[in-house]
């Protein structure tokens, strides 16, 4: 675009990169200020008001601490399991429930994809939930978080969408050389969605490593299983398994030093719990904002 | 779907009944059908069978009697939920937290997108969408985390309040405060992740329509609000029906990780009542009752959000 500056242009230019750095500095900074924190001397920490531009004094405390807190690992590493094996479960399915359904040879295409998209709508609620996952026995195992939630309706309906605009040309030309209906879905058509497919894998993979409400309402009595998130909540919101207490190894007094550690231990937790996502976030932006663009057009 | 096509001169394969044609059509693809065996027992057991499972909103579930033997009790729980002290207090709160939401929640991200737009150096225009699709990438769990850190009475939030003379407090657990820093977080969160898709649109946008207003003299406000704004204009309305349609499914996840006892009268919407009631204090029966009324209500706003978006837009999700 080509336009000469007026005045006013200019001041509104000038107004609008003051507003919008302004507007970024508030999105980082609340996460500078933890990371700052989290190196800071406790003593220092403590004393401080306001802003944090740099640490504090300098302490790794903090870290110290929140590494020596087993449930933190534990949950990391069922976190992990959960990504991983989850993700792998969910694709498997999601990808052979929109391939099939993308089949117009497949009669039953309508009903069930009604069916379906129905369920996007209208649910039992969380109470039927629950008690159907206990009936089931699956409460406080690790396929609770598994198996209730292997298909996200929405995703599934995405891919379908994605598969659909697979050309019939090279499907037939994959049944002429004989192959069955997996042969074709993982040869022919998954590698020409790939991008629609890193994206749906994203928004699992993604979605499994914040959630925590499921796993608090299925996993109440097993510590050991509790995804990450869910320990981020004991050690941050709930202030339950600071010093321990949750895992029964507590010595009851919380000693003037636990007190005096617990918010740069906090701010150690944040930066360890999030480092994974800011290291991986440049990388998957991309493919977040051409799933939005996906989300945007009709299932 | 020729099967609808009339054909006067093949009568035969019209009269072959839906049955017996699915019959060949299983016989013609069975390894279809058998991969769509998991998939649809997935629906019927996880999606279906819940549904089914909520007709204990009718009774009055014992969990040693199961759904089948519990006794039948009809609407009774509806009518204690809407006629008791709770009803009043969860929706207003689940439509005051909306109400302020889509306020303030709602104009940010497009005010955002067409401010971005106005950039003319692409490098820190890039630099500012990145910053700010970040703090969407934060877990609720941290952000949360992090906002009860920052609202404690010695925290950074009431440094801030008190350099202007105001009291030191808990913020969270002050009724007063509770829903801003409620808004005012998930704005951190989705803001500049909700503006993509605006900036999406707007780089369709014909840059043509920019010359031609500038050549006739049109300054930037005018540019904004008589092509900017217009060329969003249909995603905008799409996107606030289907917004407001969502009021009530509303989920319990950040208000269950903010709320207090000491803010309930402000903080506590239907979906944590639910929660609360229903799997902490094991009523079953009536939990649902509350959790099958918001159900049912949200159903018909979605619908209705999706029928009038079809209406003016052609654009809906079904």
């Amino acid at each position: 675009m080509v336009r000469k500056k007026t005045t006013g242009d200019r001041i509104f230019d000038a107004m609008n990169l003051v507003f919008l750095a302004i507007f970024t500095f508030i999105c980082i900074y609340p996460l500078w200020h933890v990371l700052c924190g989290s190196f800071s001397d406790p003593v220092l920490l403590n004393q401080h008001t306001g802003a944090i531009m740099w640490p504090l004094g300098w302490s790794l405390g903090g870290y110290k601490n929140a590494f020596a807190n087993p449930n933190l690992i534990q949950g990391y590493l069922n976190t992990f399991f959960y990504v991983g094996f989850g993700t792998l479960v969910r694709m498997a399915l999601t990808c052979i429930g929109a391939y099939v359904l993308s089949e117009r040879k497949f009669m039953l295409r309508k009903p069930m994809t009604l069916l379906i998209v129905f369920t996007m709508y209208f649910s039992g609620g969380m109470i039927p939930d629950y008690l159907l996952v206990n009936a089931m026995h699956l409460t406080n195992t690790r396929w609770a978080l598994i198996l209730p939630l292997a298909i996200t309706t929405w995703n599934m309906i995405i891919l379908k969408t994605a598969f659909q605009s697979v050309p019939d040309s090279l499907v037939e030309s994959a049944r002429l050389d004989g192959a069955s209906e997996l042969t074709t879905l993982v040869r022919v058509i998954l590698p020409v969605t790939k991008a629609s497919i890193a994206v749906i894998t994203m928004y699992y993979v993604v979605n499994e490593w914040n959630a925590w409400f499921k796993a608090a309402i299925y996993l109440p009595a097993k510590h050991e299983y509790f995804p990450l998130q869910l320990v981020l909540r004991e050690l941050l919101i709930t202030n339950a398994g600071m010093s321990g207490t949750s895992l029964g190894e507590a010595t009851g007094i919380a000693s003037v030093e636990t007190l005096l550690l617990q918010e740069v231990t906090q701010y150690a937790v944040i930066v360890i719990s999030t480092l994974p996502i800011i290291i991986v976030y440049p990388f998957a932006q991309k493919y977040f904002v051409k799933g939005v663009m996906m989300g945007s057009v009709k299932g | 779907m020729q099967g609808s096509v009339k054909h006067p001169g093949i009568p035969e394969l019209k009269k072959e009944s839906y049955l017996k044609r699915l019959g060949r059509n299983i016989q013609q693809y069975p390894s279809l059908y058998l991969l769509f065996i998991p998939i649809l027992l997935y629906f019927l057991v996880f999606k279906y069978g819940p549904m089914f499972g909520a007709v204990i909103a009718f009774e009055k579930y014992r969990p040693a009697r199961g759904i089948f033997g519990s006794q039948w009790i009809g609407l009774k729980n509806f009518r204690d939920f809407l006629t008791g002290p709770y009803a009043q207090r969860t929706i207003v709160n689940t439509l005051m937290l909306n109400f302020w939401q889509i306020l303030i929640g709602f104009p940010a991200p497009i005010l955002l997108a067409i401010l971005l737009n106005e950039v003319s150096q692409k490098r820190y225009r890039k630099f500012v969408q990145t910053a700010s699709y970040l703090p969407y990438f934060i877990s609720l769990v941290v952000v949360c985390g992090i906002i009860k850190d920052f609202t404690a009475s010695d925290g950074l939030f009431s440094d801030i309040l008190a350099s202007f003379g105001f009291p030191r407090e808990n913020l969270l657990t002050d009724g007063r405060y509770y829903r801003a820093i409620y808004v005012a977080s998930s704005l951190w969160q989705s803001c500049g992740w909700g503006s993509i898709l605006y900036i999406a649109t707007l780089t369709n946008a014909d840059p043509q329509l920019y010359e031609a207003a500038t050549i006739d003299g049109a300054g930037r406000f005018r540019c904004i609000w008589h092509i900017t704004i217009p060329a969003l204009l249909p995603v905008i309305i799409v996107q606030l029906i289907m917004r407001i349609g969502n009021i009530m499914s509303y989920g319990a996840d950040r208000t269950l990780l903010l709320y207090s006892p000491a803010v309930y009268d402000k903080a506590d919407i239907i979906s944590s009542f639910v929660y609360r009631y229903g799997l902490q204090d094991l009523n079953f029966s009536y939990a649902s009752a509350v959790d099958l009324f918001n159900s049912v209500i949200n159903l018909i706003l979605l619908y209705s959000a999706n029928r009038i978006a079809d209406k003016l837009t052609g654009e809906s999700l079904w």
